[in-house]
């Protein structure tokens, strides 16, 4: 166990914690030239893309220090983005140290900060490694004040690296040894193991990733998760090296896999403990929260026919997607879909576009919406997340929305338009921190359901893309909630229909009505496109017919030219969906989403 | 209302000729300047006609289009006639139309062509402005085409088409009515106007893309296509297809009405298309290719197809909605057993409440407004 050490990078996004875990794999040995792919632990194209990782990963780095004794580094990855941070805190509670990157350009942001408290609660030891000092903007004094006054960690422990440049790495290394402690643990206890992970794999089934602290487990034990209460029996247990390692046995201390012939990642819980069926340890490690989506949207297939492709891919995607929940749905005006869960809209992102792009499916996805709780006048509470299950306003008494508390770190001077910004998104509570010269945080309690709807575009655009931003869902308050339906030429598009607070409805159901109208052709008729609460019609547009469409002569007989022209346009037409008389693109439902400064 | 249907569904005949004095800097058919290659094409040509001498039988209307068949002599138009005179049979009264460019030909070759039995003449006139004559690229003023349909009044054609082309930049409302006052006040017998539409590849097209001029939109394409409705039907002329306007309806191009009802034609030369049946095919798209083939002693063909039902369909329903005839019930369902009205009951009467058809004698009608959304009619 004293050559053994847990650790996690944490970083605010594009801060360098991949590209930094690439340089230690690679200067550890673990892959060579020819294995080694940049950002070897995001594996997937849209984390790749996005510069941040989604799902979590490991792997058990080889080390000779300068003591002359082998250790064995176990690089426990996290999930990078505020959708994920339940990931997070499970990924660092395996762990006793952090390195705390931050760009030395940069400074502290957002996450940085979210990130170091929730290592924090976990008592780990924080190693501040400042990266990025290569860069022409690089201001390493400003961030060595920062982690000294808005970290309020020691100045003096501070790491400098470029891993791009693979400046520093060593020294890295050798802090990993000297400053992490060595897990501590008791390997003659009942097992007691922490799952922070688990993926799925088409040969084994569930590959659960976990950090053992107390026992051991091999193959053939029978073991237990203590949140379920199922038993398994372990078939193997091993190492992450590139690829996973089999070994006898996990000893505290360790981190490593179990296959244990769990068909699918839904049936473990990240958190929960793993422990021996006939030697449970007395409780549960703690911290362990069953996670909910707070993030609901319905998926329709463009085309009705791809109806159960989409419903197989949905079945293929949750495999390796605990997080995401699906149920049958129906829309009058979309057909048949599934209602879906996320745990935020990044998380609805990547689903909506690994639909698309590795199951090759068009969809359509309904406006997003959180989980409403209302009570009715016979004193039943209910909750609603899609919008098609609004209670009868007659018999509501009250309505509640979840609130979240919105963390914000940015320079001074975009102090002004961030207020507004949070003003009219219903923000509460604001609490100002000045944390260096020029740099403040700013704390607003806002309804979740606000930052669903272009917070965050906004948000990036009013600071410029120095602001940083991140959340936690804090609790349910009073709201006044009508529901605001859209109408196509008087027919309702049932997919289109938001909850939203009585307020903002006007306002909201304009913006709706405007996108719609940039999105939708025109067609043969005026479109009257209309924003209702109940039968009051509160916003209106219309997009005017086009009247004129017919050019090209069919000179000498060449009709064929013609013909093919209207073929294209007749299968573009069947591309989209009829609401009524009137054809509605893909891209209207998407852009009811999306925000102004587009 | 009788205009496209003659009562007979004989085949038509086209020859492209495809030479022209000058290039157009709108033009994209098929055409060239190397007019020394004339005697060569047209010894292809008559070695094309043989081809086709038996599978065809009477004609009832041949038009000699292209290009600029002006171009050719006297000797040669009698040259082609004489072939196709010996090669396919023509009905006792056909239609046989040439088309000249104004200032090429004089009253004595007018009269000529009149003689060999050519009874109708279709002018290249665009615009009676020659300043949107220039930037056309044509070769002619305003006034000389005037003349030229005066001689080929004087020379006996009882049967005067023009073109012209609205759209231009450059052209606005008041201009294009102004042309189109000037064009009635020659009295021609009909009138084809066409929207200037510009392929990439052409001079124009090029410009456009460059950015240097705009072409109208949507709306003001509506308001040319309206007002050259108003003012032709204004002045008795019949808005028979969307771009054609006859005096009356016995002197509607007879020819052209084949392509629209789906009546077999022949086309002959470079890049000219024929059907017969379900079958389509088209020439080589340019003279060298043409004539490489025939030389070689094969059919100038570059591609063919055999129309699917649907297809046939397709192109039943969006050449019947350019028609003002429009589209005939009862032999729609006999061709694609689809009872329209009953079939699109729904976007029909929405159709007919908004003023874009009407249901007449049988036919299913565009009204005006609905000739102007011909292309959208056709995807119901």
């Amino acid at each position: 166990m004293e050559n053994i050490r847990n650790f996690s990078i944490i970083a605010h996004i594009d801060h360098g914690k991949s590209t930094l875990a690439d340089r230690l794999i690679q200067s550890t040995g673990v892959s060579d030239a020819r294995t080694f792919k940049d950002q070897i632990l995001d594996t997937m194209d849209i984390e790749r893309e996005r510069g941040i990782t989604i799902k979590s990963q490991a792997i058990a780095l080889p080390y000779e220090a300068s003591d002359g004794r082998a250790y064995t580094l176990n690089l426990i990855d996290t999930p990078g983005h505020v959708d994920f941070s339940y990931e997070v805190s499970r990924s660092l509670a395996s762990c006793e140290g952090v390195l705390l990157l931050i760009d030395a350009a940069q400074g502290v942001q957002a996450q940085t900060l979210a990130n170091l408290y929730l290592a924090m609660e976990n008592n780990l030891e924080i190693i501040p490694v400042i990266n990025k000092i290569d860069l022409p903007a690089a201001d390493v004094d400003r961030v060595i004040e920062q982690i000294d006054q808005e970290l309020g960690l020691d100045p003096d422990t501070h790491l400098k690296c470029s891993a791009k440049e693979g400046i520093g790495i060593e020294e890295i290394l050798e802090a990993i040894v000297d400053r992490i402690p060595h897990p501590k643990g008791d390997p003659q206890a009942p097992l007691a193991a922490l799952i922070f992970d688990a993926q799925y794999d088409p040969f084994r089934g569930t590959v659960i990733h976990c950090r053992v602290f107390d026992g051991n487990v091999k193959s053939g034990d029978m073991i237990r998760f203590m949140f379920h209460n199922t038993v398994y029996r372990v078939e193997e247990v091993g190492h992450f090296l590139l690829s996973r390692a089999k070994r006898d046995r996990l000893s505290a201390g360790d981190v490593g896999y179990i296959i244990a012939g769990v068909k699918t990642v839904a049936d473990v819980r990240i958190g929960d403990t793993i422990t021996l069926n006939d030697r449970p340890c007395e409780k549960p490690l703690p911290g362990f929260r069953e996670i909910k989506p707070v993030v609901f949207a319905s998926i329709y297939p463009i085309s009705s026919d791809d109806y159960e492709d989409l419903a197989v891919s949905l079945e293929k995607y949750t495999l390796n997607d605990a997080s995401f929940i699906y149920q049958k749905d129906s829309s009058v005006a979309l057909g048949q879909g599934f209602r879906c869960g996320f745990l935020g809209l990044l998380h609805l992102d990547v689903v909506q576009e690994r639909l698309e792009r590795e199951y090759g499916l068009s969809i359509i996805l309904s406006v997003p919406s959180v989980r409403y709780r209302f009570t009715l006048r016979d004193g039943t509470v209910t909750e609603v997340d899609n919008p098609s299950l609004y209670p009868d306003p007659t018999t509501i008494a009250g309505s509640e929305e979840p609130y979240i508390r919105a963390t914000m770190m940015l320079p001074d001077r975009y102090l002004g338009s961030v207020m507004k910004l949070c003003m009219e998104k219903r923000g509460l509570n604001s609490r100002l921190n000045y944390t260096g010269p020029g740099r403040a945080e700013i704390i607003y309690e806002m309804p979740l359901a606000e930052i669903l709807y272009d917070f965050y575009d906004r948000f990036k655009s009013v600071t410029q893309g120095y602001g940083s931003f991140d959340y936690d869902l804090i609790d349910y308050r009073e709201s006044n909630l009508a529901l605001l339906d859209i109408l196509v030429n008087g027919e309702k598009v049932d997919a289109l229909s938001q909850i939203v607070h009585r307020d903002r409805a006007r306002t909201r159901g304009l913006q709706s009505c405007e996108r719609l109208k940039e999105e939708i052709p025109k067609q043969m008729f005026r479109i009257a496109i209309q924003g209702a609460i109940g039968g009051e019609i509160i916003a209106r547009t219309t997009i005017s017919a086009f009247r004129k469409d017919v050019t090209a002569k069919c000179y000498g007989g060449d009709i064929t030219r013609k013909r093919k022209l209207l073929e294209k346009q007749r299968k573009g037409k069947k591309r989209m969906k009829m609401i009524g008389s009137v054809a509605i693109p893909q891209s209207a439902f998407l852009a009811v989403l999306k925000s102004d400064t587009d | 209302m009788k205009t496209l249907d003659h009562g007979n569904n004989l085949p038509g005949l086209y020859i492209h000729i495809p030479f022209c004095r000058s290039k157009c800097s709108y033009c994209s058919f098929c055409s060239t300047t190397s007019l020394e290659l004339i005697d060569d094409f047209l010894s292809a040509l008559f070695t094309e006609m043989n081809f086709y001498e038996s599978s065809f039988g009477r004609f009832d209307t041949l038009y000699i289009g292209g290009g600029t068949p002006s171009v050719l002599s006297i000797k040669h138009f009698r040259q082609i006639l004489t072939h196709v005179q010996k090669t396919f049979r023509l009905t006792e009264k056909p239609e046989i139309t040439v088309e000249i460019n104004p200032v090429d030909m004089n009253v004595n070759e007018l009269k000529a062509l009149r003689h060999m039995g050519v009874n109708r003449i279709s002018i290249g006139v665009q615009s009676f402005n020659d300043d949107i004559l220039a930037f056309l690229g044509r070769r002619h003023t305003g006034s000389q085409t005037r003349r030229t349909i005066a001689d080929a009044g004087r020379a006996g054609f009882e049967n005067i088409g023009i073109d012209l082309m609205y759209g231009i930049p450059g052209q606005d409302i008041p201009l294009w009515a102004e042309t189109l006052e000037k064009a009635i006040s020659c009295e021609p017998e009909h009138l084809s106007c066409y929207q200037l539409t510009l392929e990439d590849d052409t001079p124009l097209g090029k410009r456009r893309r460059m950015g240097e001029f705009l072409l109208p939109d949507e709306d003001r394409q509506y308001d040319f296509f309206m007002r050259t409705s108003t003012i032709l039907e204004g002045a008795g002329y019949v808005h028979y297809e969307v771009s054609n306007f006859a005096r009356n309806g016995n002197l509607v191009s007879r020819h052209n009405s084949k392509y629209w009802n789906h009546t077999p034609y022949l086309g002959l030369g470079p890049a000219a298309h024929s059907l017969a049946e379900k079958r389509r095919w088209w020439n080589r798209g340019s003279l060298a290719e043409y004539l490489a083939d025939i030389h070689a002693g094969k059919a100038p063909v570059a591609t063919s197809e055999t129309l699917s039902r649907e297809e046939l369909r397709l192109e039943a329903l969006f050449l019947g909605f350019r028609t003002k005839e429009g589209i005939h019930l009862k032999n729609f369902n006999t061709r694609f057993e689809c009872d329209l009205l009953e079939e699109k009951a729904g976007t029909i009467k929405t159709l007919q409440n908004s003023g874009f058809i009407r249901i007449e004698d049988g036919y299913l009608r565009p009204t005006s407004s609905g000739l102007a959304v011909a292309d959208s009619l056709s995807l119901i």
